[in-house]
């Protein structure tokens, strides 16, 4: 690289160009051609997003031409939960995006609430997610109108006990997304600016680990999502997140969620997100705020 | 219901809140060669062109487009117009970028492959990330063009 960053009078460089330009076979860049942090981080549900929020790219850095994958792991604590989840995806052509995700939530003081008020004897809920994402049109740096994506959250849980003994319906459920995502160059005070909308149909009660559907709501629910970030310089994103919540479940109260985040994306292979989130109430103890920290290697 | 419409209401502003900042920022004066100076004038900008030459050399995802091209005159126009899109006193006279683009079928990945030369060139010439930011803005209305979409 500092080879060709020499600096050489343009008289020297012409004939050593024009040899350079002998054929060459056509290679992929080892980690996909996209832009660097163009590939979001992968989102608590596996898909390619903020934190908490699905964004319109898709994971990893596959271009047009390519394939790509991530790998993630990340864990929010807030005062009276941790939840840890471990994530996978792979893109085809930055056209397709399929993820997995296991989310373990520990229920950690609830565990006393549940035994003394249910009987119940469990100390944490595992739920899996299965992600599909389609990028349907438009460019995140380069169209006018942005790029936008549409997506489906299939959520299995592996624990149904907990959600069911307070009034869930369904111990699985498919979210379904429309997302638009978009950046404008030299926005704010000549930094890049990201801006993220997203409206999600749902059934899930917080987003699944407490089951689908209930006694106060048992259909399908149009929520609002959005995040906005500027780019510091290419390796800094720093954001705000915002997601509207069913609220089924007379049980308990659920409440929208949000996040103030940082990213630092040294290059392609990396990226680590924190966070602080706040979760509202959930399951009947208040105000569950914390961190948020996210660790993701693409390839 | 009204607490869920405000709710809905404070997601929607956040979003805006965004666009209107970008908003703000767009209305340059006519005569603004603010960002000329910051890429350092012509000679500046001839600087990174040259090192943006180099490493589309080395970048097996788009030399092999560039095979046999005159470099001397590419490098030359693609100043000039970098020129004269920052607010410089140039005149570009080489041909129209969809004209110039359209035989060869460009992909996003060979497009980003190029705008990643780019913006690597301008770090190596110390140019300031807003300037960069401010030139890959100008440059934007030529994707289609050069894409040929
Ligand atoms: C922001 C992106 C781009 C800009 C501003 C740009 C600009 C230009 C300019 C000004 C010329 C000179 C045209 C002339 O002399 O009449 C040119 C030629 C050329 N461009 Fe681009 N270009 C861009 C992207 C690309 C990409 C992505 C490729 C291929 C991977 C490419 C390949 C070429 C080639 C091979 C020529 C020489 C054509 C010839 O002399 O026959 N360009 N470009």
């Amino acid at each position: 690289m500092t080879f060709f960053l020499n600096k050489l009078r343009a008289r020297k460089f012409l004939p050593l160009l024009t040899l350079g330009l002998l054929a060459s076979p056509v290679a992929m860049a080892d980690v996909g051609s996209r832009i660097w942090a163009t590939g979001g981080v992968t989102s608590i549900e596996g898909s390619a997003g903020g934190g908490l929020v699905p964004w319109a790219m898709l994971g990893s850095y596959a271009d047009d031409e390519e394939w790509g994958g991530t790998l993630a792991l990340s864990r929010a604590e807030v005062d009276d939960y941790t939840l840890a989840v471990a994530g996978a995806g792979l893109n085809w052509n930055n056209r397709v995006e399929v993820t997995v995700a296991r989310q373990t939530l520990d229920l950690d003081s609830l565990v006393f609430a549940l035994k003394d008020g249910f009987g119940l004897e469990q100390d944490e809920l595992n739920q899996d997610i299965f992600g599909l994402k389609v990028r349907l049109a438009g460019d995140v740096l380069y169209s006018p109108w942005g790029q936008w994506s549409a997506g489906i959250q299939h959520k299995r849980q592996r624990d149904f006990t907990v959600p069911n003994a307070i009034g869930a319906r369904d111990d699985s459920g498919t979210d379904v997304y429309v997302s638009g995502s978009k950046v404008f160059f030299a926005a704010v005070f000549g930094r890049n600016l990201l801006v993220n909308a997203t409206v999600r149909g749902t059934r899930a009660n917080q987003g699944g680990l407490l089951g689908f559907g209930g006694d106060l709501n048992n259909g399908y629910e149009v929520m609002a999502e959005g995040g906005v970030g500027v780019f510091i310089n290419r390796q800094w994103l720093l954001g705000a997140e915002y997601r509207q919540k069913p609220d089924n479940l007379s049980f308990a109260r659920e409440d929208d969620w949000w996040d103030v985040f940082i990213a630092w994306v040294p290059d392609r292979r990396l990226a680590v997100t924190a966070a602080f989130v706040n979760l509202g109430d959930v399951a009947t103890l208040k105000d569950q705020q914390g961190v948020y920290l996210s660790l993701q290697g693409s390839f | 219901m009204g607490l869920s419409a405000s709710k809905t209401y404070i997601a929607v502003l956040l979003i805006f809140a965004g666009l209107v900042l970008s908003g703000c920022q767009s209305h340059p004066s006519e005569s603004d060669n603010s960002l000329y100076l910051q890429l350092g004038e012509r000679s500046g900008i001839a600087d990174v062109v040259e090192d943006l030459l180099y490493l589309i050399v080395a970048d097996e995802r788009i030399n092999h487009q560039f095979k046999g091209i005159d470099v001397a005159q590419f490098h030359r126009h693609l100043t000039d117009q970098l020129c004269e899109l920052s607010g410089g006193p140039c005149t570009y006279s080489g041909r129209g970028m969809r004209e110039a683009h359209s035989a060869m079928g460009i992909t996003n990945t060979q497009f980003n492959a190029l705008a990643e030369n780019l913006i690597l060139a301008m770090e190596a010439n110390q140019i300031p990330p807003v300037a960069q930011n401010r030139l890959i803005k100008q440059l934007l209305p030529l994707y289609p063009d050069i894409r040929h979409l």
